[in-house]
């Protein structure tokens, strides 16, 4: 080196021995993180896991006033085909009444098929009332046994220890009766 | 440091009440800091905390692939298959491991050779060394369950006929094999206690290397020389050897990572890739590169012995004694010298023996026929040989070169009175 006395005189506040030692280190880190990565990555979701993301439901077997689960993600969503009166009583309820307040409207894209994430989100548990003979709850809507909370015919909660409604899943109509999920 | 230790001083108040009721700080300073280190130890002692790396990696690299794997003989290809393809980086995690298994071999037969050279297993270090042949064995057992998790052609074939090794056992071996099995063929209850076994046997093998650590920190390391070092012939482990050490394993990764990123399958058999099919056996199984050796001494016995040990039996007693023979080294080798740096002709006679393992590796890649079969009986011959008759000899007739007294006094020149100390 041609100047070989430099590396030992400070040189704008620092020495080149510092420069090396944070060069050092940060390459350590650097490293270290790219190393550790591919050990954290892989436990998110694999290729295949998210290959299952969308499913498609066929809507046109479910009368009206009943409701289906199908599997979505490992989960339950509830797909419910509501009466008329159902729509009105989920339309009628004041926001001021609700504890996470979303009006019915954002909750569906047609009026007719509610289509939801079936875990209350309380704890985790699936609310009852979407098979026949079910309770559906004070409300008309879902009943979660686990901790009692009430959800109404959007899917909103209403009375229990659950903080928010039901949630809304990304979701297209393919056709009339056909949907499609995530 | 002509001193002893130096104490360890903790200026830190919560540290010192940590340290009177749990010592584990000054435990660590005492065996990872403090320590005092032969200053003359060569590159060739890397390779103990090399091994003690690619544990580690072997482990965690295992624990990840067991969240991914599934031990059913219906699943278990595909699950693998489903590692390389789907799993986040699981490709990258599998080879890590499978290459791993390869380079915790290397790294563990250079070590071994290293003690063979320099006379590591020679009193005081004889249950060091002891107890790092039970550590290959642990190895060995683990290498070989794990292998047969991926349920491959390989897998399947390598674990038929490992365990019917057993068979060859008199009047019990068939139902040794029968209990090993759990049924009546190598099937899906042998796959499940091999993966049961196999994430066991790794933290036995930590608890062995605990103990190796504890028996080889009672006498310090052996050296270049080996002899006995006084203290001031001693350095701290740390900076010293820390910094050697990582210095060691960036030299090693770029191996390993070589293997892993450029020649992944290098060390594998293809037929591994091949589902197991219990109805047709490849043409050809080899075991991996790292029990060649041992295969061809299990293949050497191809003649009853004294005609009352069938050759199948000779063959496995020959394969277990190759290594049980290593337990009794300490005294096979009745030279007080250790270093073969003063041994001219056991020098010869190790690098024989490297050799001699090579022969026995190429022996057991290829096929037993013709010349093969003569060249690894006689490969078989000298590896016992050496341990059985040539150390418990040469350590009486060979006269050693004259053995420095410490690393700053010169060997003083033949004839020289020594001077009293």
């Amino acid at each position: 080196m041609a100047d070989s006395t430099a590396s030992v005189e400070p040189v704008e506040g620092g020495k080149r021995r510092d420069f090396l030692e944070l060069l050092t280190w940060s390459t350590l880190a650097v490293g270290t993180a790219a190393a550790i990565w591919p050990f954290i990555h892989q436990m998110n979701p694999s290729a295949d896991v998210l290959a299952l993301a969308t499913v498609e439901v066929d809507l046109s077997k479910i009368p009206q006033g009943s409701a289906i689960k199908v599997m979505w993600r490992g989960k339950p969503v509830f797909i419910r085909h509501r009466t008329p009166e159902e729509i009105a009583e989920a339309q009628a309820v004041p926001l001021s009444e609700l504890r996470d307040p979303e009006p019915d409207s954002a909750r569906v894209k047609k009026p007719e098929w509610l289509i939801m994430v079936g875990v209350c989100t309380h704890l985790g548990c699936i609310p009852l009332g979407t098979a026949a003979g079910e309770p559906k709850g004070e409300y008309g809507g879902w009943f979660c046994p686990c901790h009692g909370s009430h959800y109404d015919t959007s899917g909103r909660i209403r009375k229990g220890p659950a903080p928010s409604n039901l949630p809304i899943p990304q979701y297209t109509f393919l056709s009339d009766t056909l949907v499609r999920i995530g | 440091m002509a001193s002893d230790v130096e104490p360890l001083v903790l200026k830190s108040p919560t540290l010192r009440w940590i340290e009177e009721r749990l010592p584990l700080l000054s435990f660590g300073y005492r065996h990872l800091v403090a320590y005092p280190t032969p200053r003359n130890l060569s590159y060739w002692w890397n390779f103990g905390s090399l091994a003690g790396f690619i544990l580690v990696v072997q482990i965690i690299t295992g624990i990840v692939l067991a969240m991914h794997y599934t031990p059913h003989v219906a699943h278990a290809f595909d699950s693998v298959e489903h590692i390389m393809r789907d799993v986040n980086w699981g490709w990258l995690i599998r080879y890590l491991h499978s290459n791993g298994a390869s380079m915790f071999f290397a790294v563990v037969y250079i070590h071994i050779f290293r003690g063979l050279y320099y006379g590591s297993y020679k009193a005081p270090r004889e249950l060091l060394w002891m107890i790092g042949v039970v550590i290959l064995l642990l190895m060995m057992m683990t290498a070989f369950m794990g292998y047969v998790l991926p349920w491959g052609q390989m897998s399947f074939w390598a674990a038929t006929v490992i365990t019917n090794l057993f068979s060859a056992i008199p009047l019990v071996g068939e139902g040794i094999v029968t209990w090993l099995w759990g049924g009546f063929a190598v099937d899906n209850p042998t796959l499940n206690r091999f993966f049961s076994l196999h994430y066991l046997l790794p933290f036995v093998i930590v608890g062995m290397v605990f103990l190796h650590l504890v028996a080889l920190h009672t006498h310090g390391s052996n050296n270049p020389l080996g002899i006995d070092l006084t203290r001031k012939d001693k350095i701290p482990f740390h900076p010293y050897y820390t910094v050697k050490d990582l210095f060691g394993i960036a030299v090693f990764l770029l191996v390993y990572l070589g293997f892993v990123f450029f020649a992944p399958d290098f060390l594998g058999h293809p037929d591994n890739y091949i589902p197991a099919n219990p109805l047709v056996t490849p043409a050809h199984i080899v075991p991996e590169w790292y029990f060649l050796p041992f295969y061809a001494i299990l293949r050497a016995i191809t003649f009853d012995i004294f005609w009352i040990i069938p050759a199948k039996l000779g063959g496995v007693i020959a394969m277990v004694a190759s290594i049980v023979v290593l337990f009794f080294l300490p005294w096979l080798d009745t030279s007080k010298v250790r270093s073969a740096r003063f041994r001219p002709i056991y020098r010869i006679f190790f690098w024989i023996l490297v050799l001699d393992c090579l022969v026995l590796g190429y022996v057991g890649a290829n096929p037993p026929e013709g010349w093969l079969v003569t060249l690894g009986q006689i490969a078989t011959f000298w590896y016992f040989a050496h341990f059985l008759i040539i150390l418990p000899i040469l350590g009486k007739l060979e006269r050693p070169l004259p053995v420095p007294e410490s690393l700053s006094a010169p060997v003083l020149p033949r004839g020289a009175a020594v001077p009293a100390e």
